[in-house]
């Protein structure tokens, strides 16, 4: 069975071969490599995430924080949504956040307004969607040309039946600590779930936001009237960036109930920590 | 471990100067086809350049959505804080006779036109949708003078790259690049949904700017300055947005 060969290389070679241990050198599915050949390789060279994953995964990590703070506070100045091409105050909403607002012209029920911070706001909401996107990209150029998506994303077709799937998400749902094997590959629930945030809302959070530029529009108008219009854009970007929210949420959680230290550390220097140094 | 090193100092001083270089010549491309916004240099400035950039390189000739008449807002939203003291009050008694657009800057022949002259020349009407930064939005129909055809009247000179324009509103004043400055789309407005542009709507004089977000398209305008640089304008970020805060640009 494989050991990676960085295994039993050492010194320069091991020392390069860090560098693309994602790519050439990836680690064996856990499920195929014994334990004590895991362990004899724990402090080798052996890489659970490849650099350009790692520095890519916190890139999104800042520019996604930026991204949520800034657009909870473009929302507070208008807390009301609509369906269509366009709605304002004077028109039905399909609902509101029952929230104060920074804006005197919304009527929010609360007796104040809140300050005005969409300025910044809006300029580092977009500033963060750059560098959101450009990393994306570089992370896709990677993910499609070096094999991390056909090789640690896409489901092992043994996995793939429903009584698996069923099995995977029981294991989530009453919280069950990841066995140790499985710190060196991801399961099918996991694999499913960053699927669909990189393939599906990834694009349709940018898609959605980029339907509400009239400068975009100008020149893709369809983007935005496949979406039903401007303010149909606007609430699926909200519902959207509700459910990547929901996956970080749910992402962090899952960190903490398989140990903190052991995969963000493995999310930064590449390799996880021993079972004992789990907080 | 020495070869290493020394392989990786070359290689990633290359890298650098590459980059460097590859960055100086990128500014050096953009700022020669007016791809950097004037407020490039306020804290998010990086962000809003490639926006800017990217908008520009794409929308040089693109034109808003319009939309059909049964799909006009019966409910639009007159923004803003309609309190514009007693000599605006004086003007709108006189049917806004006495007001007037003066352009002036790098003209061949700068005028001021009254709104009447205004309603002489050609006219252009869309249906376009106003949206504000904050969220929401209307449909509206507009109708007013292409500002290319004012600017024709002036004769600008060819160096000009913006047009400034100011408000009755003390402190509210903006500027656009010649992309929507010329832009078909881009009028100066004194009719909406048909009748007299409303006051609390921007009467007597808007300019509308459909391509670029709510706050672009000001209301109240009584003076248009063309210019090649805006640096003598404010504290030079080219409007009055940056200086609160605000993008210059708002095409997004």
């Amino acid at each position: 069975m494989g050991i990676p060969h960085t295994f039993q290389s050492s010194g320069q070679t091991a020392m390069a071969g860090r560098e693309t241990a994602d790519g050439a050198e990836a680690p064996t599915p856990a499920s195929l490599v014994g334990h004590e050949e895991r362990d004899a390789g724990a402090d080798s060279a052996q890489m659970r995430h490849a650099a350009l994953v790692r520095v890519t995964h916190w890139l999104i990590t800042v520019s996604f924080l930026a991204l949520l703070v800034t657009g909870v506070e473009i929302l507070i100045s208008h807390p009301r949504f609509y369906w269509g091409e366009t709605g304002n105050v004077n028109t039905h909403p399909l609902f509101t956040l029952h929230i104060p607002a920074s804006r005197g012209s919304v009527p929010t029920g609360y007796g104040y307004v809140l300050p005005d911070q969409n300025g910044w706001s809006r300029y580092l909401h977009f500033e963060s969607a750059w560098v959101a996107v450009l990393t994306g990209l570089v992370y896709l150029a990677f993910g499609f040309f070096q094999g991390h998506f056909r090789r640690n994303l896409l489901p092992i077709s043994s996995d793939v039946s429903l009584k698996r799937l069923a099995t995977a998400v029981a294991r989530h749902l009453r919280f069950r600590r990841p066995s140790e094997e499985e710190a060196w590959s991801y399961n099918l629930v996991q694999r499913l779930a960053y699927l669909l945030v990189i393939f599906v809302l990834f694009p349709l959070v940018i898609w959605t936001g980029l339907a509400m530029s009239p400068g975009f529009t100008s020149v893709f108008p369809a983007a935005v009237k496949v979406l039903g219009g401007r303010q149909s854009a606007r609430t699926l970007h909200f519902f959207v960036s509700g459910f990547l929210v929901l996956f970080l949420f749910v992402h962090v959680f899952m960190v903490f109930l398989a140990g903190f230290r052991s995969r963000v550390g493995a999310m930064i220097t590449g390799r996880p920590g021993k079972r004992g140094e789990r907080i | 471990m020495n070869t290493m090193s020394r392989r990786r100092l070359l290689t990633g001083g290359l890298a650098t100067v590459a980059g460097a270089s590859g960055l100086a010549m990128a500014a050096k491309l953009a700022a020669r086809y007016g791809l950097i916004p004037p407020d490039s240099g306020v804290l998010y400035g990086a962000g809003e350049t490639l926006t800017y950039a990217a908008q520009r390189l794409l929308t040089r000739h693109s034109l808003a959505r319009e939309f059909a008449a049964s799909q006009i807002s019966q409910y639009p939203f007159a923004n803003g804080n309609h309190r514009l003291g007693e000599e605006f009050q004086r003007l709108e008694k006189g049917g806004f006779a006495e007001w007037r657009l003066t352009v002036d800057g790098m003209a061949a022949r700068p005028a001021a036109f009254s709104v009447a002259q205004l309603h002489s020349f050609p006219w252009h009407s869309q249906i376009t949708e106003i949206a504000c930064e904050e969220g929401w939005s209307y449909i509206a129909e507009w109708k007013g003078v292409p500002l290319a055809h004012i600017l024709d009247l002036v004769e600008p000179l060819p160096q000009v790259r913006y047009v400034v324009y100011r408000s009755f509103q003390r402190g509210w004043w903006d500027s656009i690049d010649m992309a929507d400055a010329l832009h078909p789309q881009t009028i100066v407005a004194y009719s909406m949904n048909g009748g007299e542009l409303p006051v609390k709507f921007g009467g007597p004089l808007r300019l509308r700017v459909p391509r670029q977000l709510g706050y672009k398209s000001v209301k109240y305008i009584t003076r248009l300055t063309l210019t090649d640089n805006l640096k003598g304008f404010g504290k030079g970020l080219g409007s009055a947005g940056p200086e609160a805060g605000y993008a210059w640009y708002a095409g997004i």
